[in-house]
C-alpha cells in the first residue's frame, strides 16, 4: 500500500468517530470555558461578556463551598473504603474459600443494577419508622432516627451507598489481577515459611500495583461523575449536606437556568479531572510499576 | 484463623446482598408485610401489577430498549473504524489524535451537560432517543479497547488476506472484526448496562413519555403522586432492574469474564 493512501485510508476510518467525539466532547470543553466569562443568555440576544464575574459569584457562593468540601470527604470515603473493600473481597473469591461462588454473586450483584435502582432500596433500608434500619437498631434499644435528614449523617449514608455500588466492580479487575500472579510464587513463600499476611504485603500488594492505579483513577472519576442516587436519596439536602459539585451544576443549570454560572463550575470539574489525567500520565504511571 | 476468616466473608456476603434481599421482601409481599417478616406472610405478585397499570412502564422499557440499541450499534461501527485506522495504519497526526481521544476517559459526556443540552438543542433533536445517545455514541474507551485488541493481531493474516485482493474494509471485516469477538462481547455488556442505568443525562434531555428510558420513567413514577407506598415502588424498581439483573444470574461467568477483560489495558 502507498504511503499517502494510508494516509487518506487511515483518516478517512477515523473520520466518523473524530466528528463526534469534536462535536460533544472537544467543543464542549472549550464551549464551556468561553461561556463561564459570559452572562447567561437571555431572549434571543448574545450573551454579553462578563470577564470573571461569573466566578467572583462562585467565590461568594456558600453551596459552591459546601459541594466542594462535601464532595472532597464523599471521595476521601469511596475511594479507600471501595478500594479496600475490594481487595478484601478479590482475595476471599479468589481462595479456595466455600461458597465463593455465592459471594461473588453477592459482591458483584450491585453493579449490574442502575444506580437509581440502588437509590430507592436504600431510600426504603434508610426510611425513619419502616426502614431495615431502624428496625435492626431498634432491637438494639437504640432511639430511632432521620438518617437521610440530618445533615450530621446524610453524607455518610450516600457515601455507603456509593461503596456497596462500586466495591463489587473493582473486585472484578483485581480478580482479574490475582489471577495472573503464578501460583509458584505463593509456594515459593510457603517453602520459606513466610506467613500469609507477609506474603500479601511483599509480594500480592505490590504486584497489584498497576490495578490499583487503575481502580484510583476510576474511582476518583466516579467520585466526581456519578451523583443520580443524590437526586433520588436527599436532592442535596437537608440543608446542603449531600450536594456533590456535579449535582450543583446540574441544579445551577437546569434548575435555575443559568448557565453561564453554570459553566464556570464545570470548569472546576474540568480542572480537577484534567488534574487527575495529568497525574496519572506524569506521575502515577512512572511509580507503579513493580520493576 | 481460616475458618474465622470464611465466617467472616460469609457475613459481609450477607451484607451485601440483605438490601436486595428487603426489596424482594417487599415487593412480592402485601404492603402490610413490608416492615414485617413474618414468615407466614403470602406471596403477591400484585405490587407488580400496580406498579405496571400506574406508568407507562411497557412504553419506557420500549424507550431503553431502542436507547441501548441504537448506542450500541453506532458504537460498534465507529469504534471498529476507528481502532481500525489507529492500530494499522500511518498517517499524519495519529498521536495526536489518540490523545484527543482518550481526553473523554477522563473528562466523560456526563460532565458536559451544561454544553451537550446546549448543541442537541441547536440541532434541535432535545427529548428523543437519538440524543440521549449522541454524545456517547464515539466511544473512547470502545476505540481503546478494540485498537488493544487489533494490535495483537498478527500482521501475517492481514497481509495473507491482502495478496489476495482485499481491500482495507474487506480485511478489516474478513480478519480483524471476527477474531476480536470476545472484545465485542466484553465492550458490549459493559455499553448495555451503563446505558440501560444511566439516568442524569437522559433526565435532562427527555420530558415526554415517547422518549423517557426506564429509569427516568421510574424516578418520575416514584416522585410522582403515589404517595409512599414503598411495596409499589420497590416493585417498580425491580421491574426496571430485572433485565440486567436476570441476564446477569443466568449468564454470570460471562459477565464476570466480560467486566476484567474490559479493565485490563
Amino acid at each position: 500500500m502507498h504511503k499517502s493512501s494510508a494516509w487518506i485510508h487511515g483518516w478517512l476510518l477515523l473520520l466518523p468517530a473524530a466528528a463526534l467525539l469534536a462535536l460533544f466532547t472537544h467543543w464542549p470543553i472549550a464551549a464551556t470555558i468561553w461561556d463561564s466569562f459570559h452572562a447567561t443568555p437571555k431572549g434571543g440576544r448574545p450573551a454579553p461578556w462578563v470577564g470573571l464575574e461569573n466566578y467572583q459569584v462562585m467565590v461568594a457562593d456558600e453551596v459552591f463551598w459546601k459541594s466542594l468540601v462535601n464532595n472532597l470527604w464523599y471521595g476521601l470515603g469511596t475511594i479507600p473504603l471501595s478500594i479496600a473493600l475490594a481487595i478484601v473481597m478479590a482475595l476471599w473469591v479468589n481462595s479456595a474459600m466455600r461458597g465463593r461462588t455465592w459471594l461473588r454473586m453477592a459482591f458483584f450483584t450491585p453493579t449490574v443494577l442502575p444506580m437509581i435502582a440502588v437509590a430507592n432500596i436504600w431510600l426504603f433500608f434508610f426510611t425513619p419508622q419502616y426502614g431495615l434500619l431502624e428496625q435492626v437498631t431498634g432491637l438494639f434499644g437504640i432511639a430511632g432516627r432521620n438518617w437521610l435528614g440530618d445533615p450530621s449523617t446524610a453524607l455518610a449514608c450516600v457515601t455507603v451507598v456509593a461503596v456497596w455500588k462500586e466495591a463489587g466492580f473493582f473486585m472484578i479487575f483485581y480478580l482479574a489481577a490475582l489471577q495472573s500472579i503464578p501460583p509458584s510464587l505463593a509456594e515459593a513463600a510457603a517453602l520459606e515459611g513466610a506467613s500469609r499476611a507477609y506474603y500479601f504485603r511483599r509480594v500480592v500488594f505490590p504486584l497489584l500495583m498497576p490495578t490499583t492505579l487503575f481502580v484510583l483513577v476510576n474511582a476518583v472519576i466516579n467520585a466526581f461523575r456519578l451523583v443520580d442516587h443524590i437526586v433520588v436519596m436527599t436532592k442535596g439536602g437537608p440543608n446542603n449536606a449531600t450536594s456533590l459539585l456535579l449535582f450543583h451544576v446540574y441544579q445551577v443549570g437546569f434548575s435555575f437556568w443559568d448557565t453561564g454560572y453554570a459553566a464556570a463550575l464545570t470548569v472546576v470539574l474540568l480542572v480537577i479531572l484534567g488534574s487527575v489525567a495529568l497525574a496519572q500520565f506524569f506521575f502515577l504511571d512512572k511509580r507503579v510499576h513493580y520493576q | 484463623m481460616r475458618r474465622i476468616e470464611t465466617v467472616a466473608a460469609w457475613i459481609l456476603g450477607f451484607l451485601w446482598i440483605l438490601p436486595l434481599l428487603y426489596a424482594f421482601w417487599t415487593a412480592f409481599h402485601p404492603p402490610e408485610f413490608s416492615t414485617r417478616l413474618a414468615l407466614a406472610a403470602p406471596l403477591t405478585l400484585d405490587n407488580f401489577r400496580r406498579a405496571w397499570d400506574a406508568a407507562p412502564f411497557a412504553r419506557y422499557f420500549l424507550n431503553s430498549f431502542m436507547l441501548v440499541t441504537l448506542v450500541l450499534a453506532a458504537q460498534l461501527v465507529l469504534c471498529t473504524l476507528a481502532a481500525y485506522a489507529f492500530a494499522r495504519f500511518e498517517f499524519p497526526g495519529k498521536n495526536v489524535a489518540f490523545v484527543l481521544v482518550l481526553v473523554q476517559l477522563m473528562i466523560m459526556p456526563d460532565v458536559l451537560i451544561v454544553e451537550n443540552y446546549r448543541t442537541l438543542g441547536r440541532l434541535g433533536i432535545l427529548d428523543s432517543i437519538p440524543a440521549i445517545g449522541l454524545p456517547y455514541m464515539a466511544s473512547a474507551f470502545g476505540i481503546f479497547l478494540l485498537r488493544q485488541t487489533f494490535k495483537t493481531i498478527p500482521r501475517e493474516l492481514d497481509e495473507a488476506a491482502r495478496v489476495e485482493g482485499a481491500g482495507a474494509l474487506e480485511v478489516l471485516w474478513k480478519v480483524y472484526v471476527p477474531l476480536a469477538r470476545p472484545t465485542y462481547l466484553a465492550f458490549g455488556l459493559v455499553s448495555v448496562s451503563y446505558h440501560w442505568n444511566n439516568f442524569l443525562w437522559p433526565l435532562i434531555v427527555t420530558s415526554s413519555v415517547t422518549s423517557r428510558p426506564v429509569t427516568v420513567g421510574l424516578q418520575v413514577f416514584s416522585s410522582g403522586d403515589q404517595g409512599i407506598d414503598w411495596s409499589v415502588i420497590t416493585a417498580a424498581t425491580l421491574m426496571t432492574s430485572a433485565p440486567l439483573l436476570v441476564a446477569f444470574l443466568l449468564f454470570q461467568r460471562q459477565f464476570v469474564q466480560s467486566f476484567m477483560r474490559a479493565g485490563i489495558r
